[in-house]
């Protein structure tokens, strides 16, 4: 029955993760990808694209104190940062690209900012919520063994 | 007609042999990009080799001047997967020097972009794209991919076949019907509209 609850604990975060419009399709996308061989695979891109978007994030941050602003530089570089958050299902923070995105072609500095302050909230908040999802899930285990009669 | 009949037996053996494994270059200058479409691929079991860049690409495919050791038979690429928007050479520019390749140019590339430009779409098919998926890719577009190339590989092989008997003992081939291969493989114009189908969708 503990594993049982678990699990459902487990699918009760999942659900309100995509009913807060924290994650969208493309992470379920990346669920189908697992199997019994690679059983932690969302959880690796994840990790992954938080350790190599960090790189992005300071290059922003680098830019964004430029003055003038380089407002080619600066969308060029929220692209890539967008991609990858696209990548991994990651729906507010990719709003929050595309917002900042729009606000380098109206050339504006200080939407860019604001925005950029905002993306960062919603990069963090996301990452916490996926660490205590991913934990419970290793915690949970398979599927499979939580219904097997013992 | 006894030994037709093994003579055909004998290359459908060889054909089947061929396993045929699709062998899939995917270049993507984005790490985790790089690390979802060879998940993508390898679970729909092709065989993947994946490069951060065009150049990176053109090395491997032995096209970059260099005296390149591996050769066209190391490569052995069925399709190129590419992003379009990379730093250096984007995939356009790519997509142009494989297809300006003698060698290169009959193998399929198709390009990958997070942007729903038309313009942009236009450009890569008008220079030979096979076709150009949104990003981020889904494991569906590469079934599809996968199904569409494997078709092109079958016929290939058919023809090869059949050319190979011809040669052989003079005679004209043994009708494809007798092929007993599962696969589909009529000629119907249905072969190509699957692709065409994600510039019409747009």
């Amino acid at each position: 029955m503990d594993k049982i609850h678990s699990h459902r604990q487990v699918a009760a975060i999942k659900h309100s993760l995509f009913d807060q419009g924290y994650l969208d399709e493309q992470f379920i996308q990346l669920e189908e990808l697992q199997d019994d061989a690679n059983p932690n695979f969302v959880e690796e891109i994840v990790t992954l694209y938080y350790r190599d978007s960090s790189r992005l994030i300071s290059n922003l941050d680098h830019t964004l104190e430029r003055n003038p602003l380089d407002f080619n530089k600066l969308d060029t570089l929220m692209h890539q940062f967008k991609g990858s958050s696209s990548s991994i299902g990651a729906k507010r923070v990719k709003a929050e690209c595309t917002l900042f995105r729009e606000y380098c072609r109206a050339r504006n500095g200080e939407g860019c900012r604001r925005s950029f302050q905002q993306m960062k909230k919603e990069y963090a908040t996301l990452r916490k919520k996926l660490e205590t999802y991913f934990q419970l899930a290793r915690q949970a285990g398979p599927l499979e063994t939580a219904y097997r009669p013992k | 007609m006894a030994i037709a009949g093994e003579i055909f037996r004998h290359n459908l053996t060889e054909f089947l042999d061929e396993s045929p494994q699709l062998h899939v270059l995917a270049v993507d200058d984005s790490l985790v990009d790089r690390k979802v479409i060879e998940r993508l691929l390898k679970i729909s079991s092709c065989k993947v080799t994946v490069v951060e860049s065009g150049t990176r690409a053109l090395q491997y495919l032995g096209l970059d001047g260099e005296n390149s050791s591996l050769g066209f038979d190391s490569a052995k690429v069925n399709l190129i997967m590419t992003d379009y928007s990379m730093p250096g050479m984007t995939g356009y520019e790519l997509l142009k020097k494989i297809k300006e390749s003698s060698v290169f140019k009959e193998i399929p590339v198709v390009i990958m972009s997070s942007e729903n430009v038309l313009t942009r779409i236009d450009r890569c098919l008008e220079e030979g794209a096979e076709e150009f998926l949104l990003k981020p890719v889904k494991l569906s577009d590469v079934r599809r991919l996968k199904d569409f190339i494997m078709k092109g590989k079958v016929k290939e092989g058919e023809k090869r076949s059949l050319k190979r008997m011809r040669s052989i003992d003079g005679s004209p081939p043994l009708s494809a019907t007798c092929s007993p291969i599962s696969l589909p493989c009529d000629p119907s114009p249905s072969l190509l509209s699957p692709l065409s189908s994600k510039k019409a969708r747009l």
